[in-house]
């Protein structure tokens, strides 16, 4: 029987958050913190002439004020090509270019407007098509950034950050060979995590030189890791602390404001600085979701059978690299979706552009290269007359299939599709997809979409677990996870309280982390936090038993391996009826006659993945996650013909989790997924003008849903378990989004008739494609 | 009568049922009074803007968003942050049972939005009155669904009562029966 899993249990931290006892980053006190404030540009690209601070260094209150003459470093995880305030050159409107700190952040403010810029402007580069062109300017010119990590392809003299190659089969002749081909192409925008939480970081130097920063952040051990780099400052002289953060969806998985809060620390002497971002500023200055272009053909026979597909990607990754390469690797490696295509060749091109520049977001690249695909597979089945969830039935990846990038499929490691179409269809009443006439001019449509996703961290990342216990024989479990909102704290927990077999409430979760104390979890990403952090508690769960058995021994006079551990007890297996609480060994035992026994328990466990490769450059082969998580998800509308506006009636995903190892709070993370894969597809985007300039970077005209502009959201899991994961679980958290654009844009293209392959889906755009033939 | 503040100036803002007195400039917002006076941090800046809803608090039983309110403004006036409700407010419990929020930074607005409908209305009122309330706030989390049911199992609730603390339920609570307690 379990204790702690297969439960709906609530989030740990659920009181602390409905009684505002939550902390989050900017929660701390503030009183005696300077406040520092940014400088943007105003151009999408331009040259500096000069940047005059005078001014606003004169005025009082002014501690100091920096430019990028000050910091001559240049950031990046994998590729180092952003300087911390620009310098020479503005590469994005929102870029920083200049930073104050004063007493308060009106007098900080008031000193950015003394700043006096003079730009020369430069053409701005706005799509990946057009900084691909011969001839365009380049924005990093040669030598202007160097490589962190080995599997970053940049093309000198071009606009091109990074290429990633798949090849597998022959495409080329197999394609041309097919009976029924399908080509289209897709332009989709870039937009915000808008995380509710703002970003914010704070630093201090003290006299011994200990660098300590608090941020919102989903990486505090990439923070240590890029500020040791780049200042060469002793890794372990700099601590990074998290409390709660307050939403992320990869977001703040990027180090950007943790630089700048140490250089404003360190341009005053070490004083405690905050930085808080205006959300004007969290919206064009800090990094966005990416945009993306792309030119799909697919060819099957005449009974839909895929034979070959051809996949260009452009990532439009902005005006810096970011992790944005690594997002173009991603779209290779699942390039063909969760379908077996024998003879694939696809190219994912990173391409700098003067956007804002682009970090993870929510599905890391996958919500964006599924719409391409599976509005292309909809299309298909089209053509070849086929039900959409059959087209994708009979090409379903399974047994002698290998991945795009030749790992070979087996149930447990990637999930069963077959069995997520089998229950998506009577979750969302499934009906072929035809057209149904509600009313003269309204119609309901559904539109299917299929997805997969594995992840891409490094190939050694590592986590770990520490657990120590108290006096009542409760457990603490310190790791470097972040608590963002995913439950992975919950997670953990009953992970823990699963394998020592106690009730979840007797274990105490440490709620914000801290690089000096909790050992070093690679970054909360890629919803992999379960997998790698729970193998890792698991670990640390096994070393505590080990001990505690020993204890038990000692105290109960058997051997170690007579003793049975179960609900806070240690039991003799021979004698059942005798036994000792945990609280009596915990800290070793005494004896009644007061002879001491046995040690302290102190678990410990970590963890570095294993098996992982890099791609090989020409054929992509390689593997570059642990596990696959995949699902099937259905979007209905009804949709009026003659205004182009439609209503979003349910959304449905059925998921192969794994296993449900607590499907009220994985039911609900999904919907979340969902709820902004609908906010996305049909809403969001960053629009600019014709120079690049951010057209509505705050909350009131970038519009996010609002309550009662929500379909039904329905869930159901398949359960195939991951034979190396924690209880089998797979990684869950951000897959919600990912097939939802998709499957809208296949709801509303049937329902108007035309071909909708951009988003977002608003009225506007599909007057556009239904009246003028395209999108 | 119109008032006339100049520089920094002491105002007299009677929160969570007690008198305090603050240092405040005419353009300093509610918001920042309550976090950085009054260490009152449950109410969030999400947008300084009035668009996302996480600085709400209640303002002589309205919900207000507190960085569209001057420090100044409020003078006189009786204002409820979520601190003030304890742990005892029906809302609360409601919010957790129906599993309405999930990074939790939205949830103090949301939930004083909520405090104040049931004091607006005694009965659950129709749902669209529900969604004209809560349209005032953002959340980027959930997907709304949760916050829905958490209105109607406020409502299911009996009125707040007793000491704040005592009706907290055991640390280790699980969801009703069944996968979807929607």
């Amino acid at each position: 029987m379990t204790t702690a899993i297969d439960k709906s249990i609530q989030r740990r931290e659920a009181w602390d958050k409905v009684t505002g006892q939550a902390q989050y980053c900017d929660d701390l006190p503030a009183a005696g913190m300077l406040s520092a404030r940014l400088l943007t540009s105003t151009y999408a690209h331009a040259r500096l002439r000069s940047v005059d601070i005078a001014a606003a260094q004169a005025l009082p209150g002014v501690e100091c004020v920096l430019t990028g003459a000050d910091c001559p470093q240049l950031f990046g995880p994998l590729l180092q090509d952003r300087p911390a305030l620009a310098r020479d050159k503005v590469r994005y409107a929102g870029e920083p270019l200049a930073l104050v700190v004063a007493v308060d952040e009106p007098t900080a403010e008031q000193a950015l407007r003394l700043i006096e810029v003079d730009y020369e402007p430069l053409p701005p580069l706005l799509k990946p098509a057009q900084a691909l062109e011969r001839g365009a300017p380049l924005l990093h010119g040669q030598g202007s950034y160097k490589k962190v990590l080995e599997d970053i392809y940049p093309e000198p003299g071009t606009n091109i950050a990074s290429h990633y190659r798949i090849r597998k089969g022959d495409s080329q002749s197999v394609l041309q060979k097919c009976a029924v081909i399908v080509r289209q192409c897709f332009g989709l925008p870039p937009s915000g995590h808008l995380a509710m939480e703002i970003r914010t970081a704070r630093a201090e130097i003290t006299a011994q030189g200990q660098v300590l920063i608090t941020t919102s952040s989903q990486s505090p051990y990439s923070v240590r890791k890029q500020l040791a780099e780049a200042f060469l400052i002793p890794a372990g002289q700099i601590q990074v602390k998290t409390p709660l953060v307050g939403g992320g969806f990869g977001g703040k998985a990027a180090v950007c404001l943790e630089i700048l809060a140490y250089l404003a620390s360190r341009g005053v002497g070490g004083k405690k600085v905050r930085l808080t971002l205006p959300r004007e500023q969290d919206m064009a200055t800090a990094p966005c979701r990416l945009g993306l272009e792309a030119e799909i053909s697919i060819g099957a026979d005449q009974n839909g059978l895929i034979q070959a597909a051809e996949l260009n990607y452009y990532l439009d990754c902005g005006a810096y690299t970011d992790i944005a390469p690594y997002m173009a690797k991603a779209i290779a490696v699942d390039c063909s979706g969760p379908y077996q295509i024998a003879n694939l060749s696809c190219d994912a091109l990173c391409v700098y552009t003067n956007h804002t520049y682009a970090t993870s977001f929510r599905g890391f690249s996958h919500a964006e290269q599924t719409f391409c695909l599976e509005r292309t597979l909809d299309m298909l089945a089209q053509k070849c007359g086929d039900d959409p969830l059959q087209l994708r039935l009979k090409n379903a990846i399974g047994p002698g299939c290998t991945t795009p990038t030749q790992v070979a499929y087996s149930a447990g490691l990637i999930g069963d599709l077959p069995q997520c179409l089998e229950k998506i269809q009577p979750l969302s009443c499934w009906d072929g997809g035809g057209v149904t006439k509600i009313k003269p001019h309204t119609v309901r449509v559904k539109g299917l979409a299929c997805f997969w996703k594995t992840a891409n961290p490094p190939t050694d990342a590592i986590s770990g677990a520490v657990i120590t216990f108290n006096p009542d024989g409760s457990v603490n479990l310190n790791t470097g996870a972040v608590e963002m909102g995913s439950g992975c704290h919950t997670h953990l927990n009953q992970i823990l309280a699963e394998r020592l077999q106690l009730s979840p409430d007797q274990v105490h979760v440490v709620a914000a982390p801290d690089t000096q104390v909790a050992p070093e979890h690679w970054k909360t990403v890629a919803s992999l936090t379960v997998n790698m952090a729970g193998r890792a508690v698991l670990a640390a769960a096994d070393d505590a038993l080990s001990q505690l058995r020993v204890n038990a021994g000692l105290a109960l006079g058997c051997p170690d391996a007579e003793i049975e551990i179960a609900a806070g007890r240690a039991f003799s297996k021979k004698n059942p009826e005798r036994f000792i609480p945990f609280k009596d060994i915990v800290q070793g035992y005494k004896s009644p006659a007061g002879q001491s026994l046995g040690q302290p328990v102190i678990g410990r466990g970590s963890l570095m993945l294993k098996g992982l490769s890099l791609l090989d450059p020409y054929s992509g082969s390689g593997r570059t996650g642990p596990d696959w998580s995949l699902g099937a998800q259905v979007v209905e509308v009804e949709a009026d013909l003659r205004t182009y506006t439609y209503r979003i009636i349910s959304a449905s995903t059925a998921m192969d989790v794994g296993r449900a190892i607590n499907p009220e709070l994985m039911r609900a993370v999904i919907a979340g997924g969902m709820a902004m894969g609908v906010s996305l597809a049909s809403r969001e985007s960053f629009a600019y003008n014709s120079d690049g300039i951010p057209l509505k970077p705050n909350l009131r005209t970038y519009k996010l849903m609002h309550i009662g502009e929500e379909p039904d959201y329905r869930v159901d899991f398949v359960e195939t378990p991951e034979q190396g994961s924690p209880y089998g679980v797979r990684s869950y958290s951000e897959h919600g989004i990912i097939g939802m654009p998709a499957a809208l844009g296949n709801a509303l293209s049937r329902a108007f008739a035309c071909r909708l392959n951009t988003l977002p889906l608003n009225p506007e755009r599909i007057w556009r494609a239904a009246t003028e033939g395209d999108s | 009568m119109m008032k006339k503040y100049e520089g920094k100036t002491v105002i007299k803002l009677r929160v969570n049922g007690q008198d305090h007195e603050v240092a405040a400039r005419p353009a300093d917002i509610l918001l920042d009074v309550l976090r950085q006076q009054l260490g009152l941090t449950a109410a969030k800046p999400g947008c300084l803007n009035g668009d996302c809803g996480a600085c709400t608090v209640i303002v002589d039983g309205w919900p207000i968003k507190s960085c569209l309110m001057l420090a100044v403004e409020a003078e006189g006036h009786d204002i409820l942050t979520l601190e003030g409700l304890g742990g005892r407010a029906a809302a609360q419990k409601a919010f957790v049972a129906a599993n309405s929020f999930q990074c939790g930074y939205c949830t103090s607005g949301f939930l004083m939005v909520c405090h104040a409908l049931q004091n607006h209305y005694s009965e659950l009122p129709e749902e669209y009155v529900i969604e004209e309330w809560l349209q005032a706030n953002l959340c980027r989390c959930t997907s709304y669904q949760e916050l829905r049911r958490a209105v109607r199992l406020m409502y299911e609730q009996t009125p707040p009562s007793g000491s704040p603390r005592d009706s907290r339920p055991p640390a280790t609570n699980v969801f009703p029966a069944g996968k979807n307690p929607l």
